[in-house]
């Protein structure tokens, strides 16, 4: 038998227990509320109804695509930012981060402006190759992966500095030139990093709503994701946006637990 | 013919490493100082992972290192293994793999890489670890596989810093016959940087030590332990030493502390002598030793089966005296005593 450790700090006083109580509550109330409303018995039916999965399909696919996307791009910025010495490093990572803070539709926005039909760069893709991406799929990926690059890049750019860089040191007196170190160490060693990052990364696409809208706009099939169906169900059919909503609690809870090791432990 | 030849000079932040070193083929030069001395800075620049600041660095005949002429060759295209201080064996790869590294790094195909690391496995004694990961090995045989990694890219040139330090007492004395078979076998240059001067003793032909960024002192084991220069070297061998004005047979200390010698040395001059040339006596001796002075006994304590008594005085010295003589005087700290050595049991060389 194990003792319970005795406390020695006294009590706990009541002017903060009683806020901490109603903090607790406020962030989990809603979603009991939202579970004891759910249509449980005719939970399979709405599930496989065609709006609900063409638009769990093109959420899955978008936000992976979008993860994806920033993996192949968003890593190479991360270890530049981690280990190139460059006037303007410190004003090149605040940027990184503005879209951690920028309200998504004022991204969706910004996106138009330079990839619109008349935007910065949108309007030579239309004059040239008749082609234009806000109101596509290829929008939704965009928007999706300019809100959510940022966190896989802070993880990885974190997960960079806290790697012991001597091991890119001894591979380099191996006679390995820094792509090659690049590949077989340092992305190994940080491998971890990275995929909390992208699972991160990916659960903000997945819930990416604002600058989706505004972007890409609110096509079935094509660019109506998972939090636009909700939205726009919520009008017609409550129950049906309340099975798409326990549907994305469900995968948030999920990532939670995935990540349970890395940061709600150390924590 | 030499291997390396380099004149190194790295600046700090206030500190300034200075030191010349060349290295033969087949040769193993040890590079000892204390803590702080530059010995990793200066295993670092000949490595590539310092650039100099001033001076050149070669390596098998090629310019590695000149800022006069903007010449850099970056670490990966030197010819060099290096046997890293904790070893930093890649934790994610097998110790085949580790091994492996380099060679596939150096344009060897994956199949080629792996026959040579499991050769060099099997040279190294680990053949059966092969498939371990470097958390499932033992000090002793990271150390090992480290060896193999850095050797397994046939170096011009081999660096060791403290290759031995991370490792307790018994493995110690284990792997550094191992590591002096090894060295023997190696037909590169070897650089070793160590601050245990068994390990440059056992290891080294030659010793080059650093102090405060300079080299103070070089030589083999034999010059440098029969005239030590400095403090540290002569603590390090285990001598007392002093430095004075030499004229026939004495040497004056700055104190006005004459020393009679056996050697004839004229102007600067080194003495030395062991602790277990100085003997102590309550009353003041008479008879064959030519030097007595009054001392007081400053610290006692064990060392080997003798008793070290340090003793202050117009000549502070370590004197080693038997457990019995220690009894029969009643020596205790701040107690005054008589100490005497005789000329003959003293070297004097110019400084």
């Amino acid at each position: 038998m194990t003792r319970r450790p005795r406390r020695v700090g006294g009590r706990v006083p009541l002017a903060l227990l009683l806020p901490a109580g109603i903090a607790l509550l406020f962030l989990v109330l809603p979603l009991v509320a939202l579970l004891m409303r759910a249509p449980w018995s005719t939970l399979p039916q709405r599930l496989a109804s065609d709006d609900v999965l063409t638009s769990l399909l093109l959420s899955l696919e978008c936000a992976t695509l979008a993860t994806l996307v920033s993996i192949a791009v968003g890593v190479p910025l991360a270890w530049v930012l981690a280990r190139v010495e460059f006037r303007g490093r410190k004003l090149v990572r605040a940027l990184v981060t503005v879209p951690l803070v920028l309200p998504p539709v004022v991204g969706g926005i910004a996106l138009l402006m330079a990839l619109g039909r008349r935007g910065l760069i949108g309007q030579y893709l239309w004059d040239w190759f008749g082609y234009q991406i806000p109101f596509t799929t290829t929008a939704v990926v965009i928007a999706e992966a300019f809100v959510a690059m940022p966190f896989l890049i802070i993880a990885v750019e974190g997960a960079l500095r806290g790697a012991d860089d001597r091991y890119e040191e001894a591979a380099a007196t191996l006679g390995a030139g820094r792509w090659t170190t690049f590949r077989r160490v340092t992305l190994p060693l940080v491998a971890p990093g990275v995929a909390a990052g992208a699972v991160l990364c990916w659960a903000r696409a997945l819930g990416e709503f604002g600058a989706t809208i505004t972007f890409a706009g609110s096509f079935p099939g094509v660019t109506r994701t998972m939090p636009i169906e909700v939205y726009l169900m919520l009008e017609s059919d409550l129950q049906a946006a309340i099975v798409l909503s326990l549907i994305l609690l469900f995968v948030s809870v999920a990532i939670l637990v995935s990540l349970r090791d890395r940061w709600v432990r150390s924590a | 013919m030499t291997v390396v030849d380099a004149d190194i000079v790295v600046d700090r932040g206030g500190f300034r490493l200075s030191l010349s070193v060349s290295v033969g083929p087949g040769e193993v030069v040890a590079l000892l100082g204390p803590n702080g001395a530059g010995k990793t800075t200066a295993l670092r620049a000949l490595a590539g992972l310092v650039p100099l600041t001033d001076g050149s660095v070669r390596i098998a005949g090629s310019i590695m290192d000149d800022p006069g002429t903007e010449t850099f060759v970056p670490a990966h295209r030197r010819s060099i293994g290096v046997v890293f201080q904790d070893y930093l064996l890649f934790p994610h790869l097998t110790a085949r793999d580790n091994v492996a590294f380099g060679p596939r790094s150096h344009g060897a195909t994956k199949a080629d890489a792996q026959a040579i690391a499991d050769r060099w496995l099997a040279r190294v004694g680990l053949p059966d670890l092969a498939r371990r990961k470097p958390r499932q090995l033992s000090g002793g045989q990271a150390q090992r596989v480290a060896l193999a990694r850095a050797l397994a890219v046939d170096p011009a040139l081999l660096l060791l810093d403290e290759p031995l330090a991370a490792l307790d007492a018994r493995t110690r004395l284990e792997t550094r016959a191992q590591l002096h078979r090894h060295l023997a076998e190696h037909q590169g240059a070897t650089l070793l940087v160590t601050h245990d001067p068994l390990d440059a003793l056992v290891l080294a032909d030659r010793l080059v030590i650093l102090e405060e960024g300079r080299v103070v002192q070089d030589g083999d084991a034999a010059a440098i332990t029969a005239r030590p220069r400095t403090d540290y070297v002569a603590r390090l061998v285990g001598l007392n030493l002093y430095r004075g004005k030499g004229s026939g047979r004495a040497v004056t200390l700055a104190n006005g502390f004459a020393i009679a010698v056996d050697d004839t040395v004229d102007g600067d001059a080194f003495v030395a002598f062991p602790p277990s040339a100085v003997a102590l006596h309550r009353e003041q001796p008479d008879g064959s030793p030519r030097n007595t002075w009054r001392a007081t006994v400053a610290g006692i304590q064990r060392h080997g089966d003798n008793v070290r008594v340090e003793l202050a005085g117009p000549l502070p010295a370590a004197a080693d005296v038997t457990p019995a003589a220690v009894a029969q005087l009643h020596l205790e700290a701040g107690q005054s005593v008589w100490a005497a050595v005789k000329a003959t049991e003293t070297r004097a060389y110019p400084a």
